[in-house]
């Protein structure tokens, strides 16, 4: 009995569920300010500059992987003999690996350099005199359709420049129809339209290369265990992506709550507020994060029975430290709103909807937040890098998200005590610090561009 | 001036206070002792007798906050929380959960902790205000825009790769200095002069891009402008007035991290085998030492609201505008 792909389990971890809930809020929110024709222009300002233009494309490009990253399920195991009911594996896959088509099930055994055919130590063997020797054994998966080794140079070349053909012909159908849509729709306002196809273009470009070259060899060899490091990091975009979003968004109820109230009220609140921020700020943040994660080590390690699946002791272990990190981080923002709204009750139209007899979460709703509403978005943006930055390390110190997790932190984690070998082992840091180094360099030029735009003290600096 | 520090230093007890207070509730009341015990241990199906001799051995196994066995004086004082939270105020840290004396760890490993991170403070100040008034001299310009560039792109690094960066090119492949150790006394330099390099150059993306702005908002003042207006060089009033106006901020905004640096760095430290606080702090960590790392919380906030303290008085001696009431 053949399986097919609608044989599968659909599964849904928490975070799953949430990253999907944050998309719909956040594309309500931003609608919500797309309507107000004041934050339409601030808008305008940060996608008029190129820059802000393509970190925008980029962002868009990891958070759609992270969603596509998003959609679990379980393959059905194949059906035994005298069996009713279909087994599901115990492995969670994703979308994203059927775009992948099946690189996580090309392991070798050990380490082995990017493009490499040999595995990266040597090894006994013996040859078809039963001599024993010694040396690198080729892999069981990388160029398997190449008749002999020498050929490898003259096949990438050849897949390279079939695989970007591909990406170009993805990249102009996508490019050519959003120039239509220019041509018929005619938009009032021009913006740096060239900037986002380019990095549109030079994205896809490298993604269909990549993945079609990783059908055939690793891209950016093994690690330790003999997983290509490509998919592996490709797979730790869901994570950087998810705990800069989903901590970032956890601080924001409380520290708008506090921070308005303490403004607005004034008084004992303002005193209390003050109290908890400068107490819970005074707490280096590392340290108060280690210990609350410690914590939750301790509460997953004495409740075994709750986290059967390996996934989701992760999935749990992991919105546990987007939480605790929300929690940590939430004071900065907290003092700005305050003092926002403390100089923002004072202005003459807010006094007269006092005069008025409006009541007081009118006020806060009507004439406070929305004048506040750009220091939640700057502090929203900088922020996100600063997580995905922070998760890095906490893994490394040994509080970030599970070890069986695919994120940065832990491959940096891993190859770390493989740096002091020789030769260096050095793909899997790279792949890192490349995929890490571009989210955050988009991340931190959005924000800037966002802080020029929505600040009015940085207007034209 | 005497009157105001007495007043700040009282207002830091409640929020001393609040810092015990909540990692008491955390350490004792969302995880029992008992639980620390099992996880200590590491078995899944341990004694009773276990239990109870690991918590006897260090303490634990008092009555949280009332002992209502023992007497007068002893209904407080025989109790986790005076034994383990209070004594913390008098700085008496008392032993890790392993047996060793914080107090005297911490005092013996703050040496080489301070030896990386003052150096690294103030060289990584001097290099950033040096290259900000650079920036600042070409501003508005295709120097001063590249650099801003390369200032966002060396802020997007994790300071993890700078590490990793420095220890492989400038020590295993070019043997400038040993990768990792450290000694005491002045041998200590070699191993220290490459984390301190890599502190400084880890910093100089947001530092510079920090400092740029400062000046920059003092380069727009009017009487920047009247100074220029009068014929005064440009170079003159880079330095006879932006830079020393520009500095007042900038040293404010520094002061508060002055006593934190006892700290030491998490990062640095074990990356390097620096046996400073910061590597104490770390191993304690993975070795989920609780009272380590509950008296590390607690000199850190200490140390982080006496930065506060210091910073309003070096407010009062730059500005004499400013007065402390």
């Amino acid at each position: 009995m053949s399986i097919s792909i609608l044989d599968v389990k659909p599964v849904f971890l928490f975070s799953d569920i949430l990253i999907y809930i944050l998309v719909a809020s956040l594309g309500l929110f931003f609608y919500q300010l797309m309507r107000n024709p004041l934050s339409r222009a601030r808008w305008r300002g940060v996608f008029q500059s190129a820059a802000g233009m393509a970190a925008f494309v980029v962002i868009c490009f990891y958070v759609l992987v992270a969603l596509l990253d998003s959609i679990h399920y379980r393959e059905p195991l194949p059906i035994l003999e005298n069996q009713t009911e279909v087994h599901y594996s115990q492995e969670i896959r994703s979308a994203l690996d059927l775009i992948f088509v099946g690189v996580h099930k090309r392991s070798e055994k050990t380490y082995s350099s990017p493009f490499s055919l040999q595995l990266f130590t040597k090894e006994n063997m013996q040859d078809e005199n039963d001599n024993l020797y010694r040396d690198y054994p080729m892999l069981k998966h990388a160029g398997q359709h190449l008749s002999s080794p020498a050929e490898q140079g003259q096949d990438v070349v050849n897949k390279s420049l079939l695989a970007l053909l591909v990406g170009l012909l993805i990249s102009a159908v996508f490019v050519g129809s959003h120039m239509l849509w220019r041509k018929i729709k005619k938009p009032t306002t021009e913006l740096p339209w060239w900037s986002a196809y380019l990095t549109a273009t030079v994205l896809v470009l490298a993604g269909s290369w990549a993945i079609g070259l990783s059908q055939y060899y690793h891209i950016a060899g093994t690690n330790i265990v003999g997983v290509d490091v490509f998919y592996q990091s490709i797979k730790a975009i869901r994570t950087g992506v998810l705990i800069g979003t989903l901590a970032t968004l956890l601080t924001l109820p409380i520290a708008i709550v506090l921070g308005i109230s303490a403004g607005y009220f004034r008084g004992w609140v303002d005193d209390a507020v003050q109290y908890i921020y400068t107490t819970l700020s005074s707490i280096p943040g590392i340290l108060l994060i280690a210990a609350s994660v410690l914590l939750i080590d301790v509460y997953i390690e004495l409740h075994p029975e709750s986290f059967s699946l390996g996934a989701v002791r992760a999935d749990f272990k992991f919105l546990a430290l987007c939480f605790i990190l929300g929690m940590t981080s939430w004071t900065g923002l907290c003092r700005l709103l305050r003092a926002e709204t403390l100089k923002v009750s004072q202005l003459d139209y807010v006094q007269a909807a006092h005069a008025f007899g409006v009541s007081n979460l009118r006020v806060i709703f009507k004439h406070i937040l929305p004048n506040v509403t750009h220091i939640i978005l700057i502090a929203m943006v900088l922020d996100f890098s600063v997580f995905v930055l922070a998760e890095a390390v906490l893994s490394y110190i040994g509080v970030g998200v599970d070890p069986s997790m695919a994120s940065w932190g832990n491959m940096i984690n891993e190859a770390r005590s493989e740096l002091s070998r020789d030769p260096v082992v050095w793909w899997p840091v790279l792949s890192a610090f490349v995929l890490m180094f571009v989210l955050v360099l988009a991340a931190n030029v959005f924000s800037d561009r966002v802080r020029d735009a929505f600040d009015p003290r940085f207007g034209k600096g | 001036m005497f009157a105001y520090i007495v007043r700040r230093a009282l207002y830091a007890i409640p929020i001393l206070i609040g810092v015990n207070i909540l990692t008491f509730a955390l350490f004792f009341m969302v995880n029992t002792p008992d639980q620390m015990a099992r996880v200590q241990l590491g078995d899944k199906h341990i004694s009773e007798e276990a239990v109870e001799q690991w918590k006897q051995q260090r303490g634990y196994d008092k009555p949280l906050f009332l002992n209502t066995e023992e007497n007068s004086q002893g209904l407080i004082t025989d109790t986790i929380f005076y034994q383990k939270s209070f004594n913390l105020f008098l700085m008496e840290f008392g032993r890790s959960d392993a047996g060793r004396m914080i107090g005297a760890d911490i005092q013996q490993r703050m040496w080489p902790s301070l030896a990386l991170a003052i150096p690294t403070f103030i060289i990584g100040i001097a290099v950033n205000i040096v290259f900000a008034l650079f920036v600042v001299m070409f501003r508005a310009t295709a120097i001063d825009t590249a650099a801003l560039i390369l200032c966002v792109a060396l802020l997007s690094i994790s300071a993890i790769f700078y590490i990793l960066g420095g220890q492989y090119f400038i020590a295993k492949l070019w043997h400038w200095v040993p990768i990792s150790g450290y000694l005491p006394g002045f041998e200590a330099w070699r191993f220290l002069i490459l984390p301190v390099a890599i502190g400084v150059v880890s910093g100089i993306g947001g530092g510079t891009r920090l400092y740029r702005t400062l000046f920059l908002e003092e380069a727009n003042k009017d009487y920047v402008r009247t100074a220029r207006a009068k014929g005064v060089s440009e170079t003159k009033v880079l330095f006879k007035h932006v830079l020393p106006n520009g500095l007042i901020p900038i040293l404010t905004s520094v002061v508060v991290v002055i006593p934190s640096l006892f700290m030491g760095s998490l990062l640095m430290e074990s990356f390097f085998g620096i046996p400073g606080l910061g590597s104490y702090t770390l191993d304690a960590i993975q070795a989920q030492d609780f009272a380590i790392v509950r008296s590390m919380v607690f000199l850190g906030s200490v140390l982080y609201i006496l930065g506060l303290i210091l910073t309003d008085i070096s407010y009062t001696l730059v500005d004499p505008r400013v007065r402390l009431s």
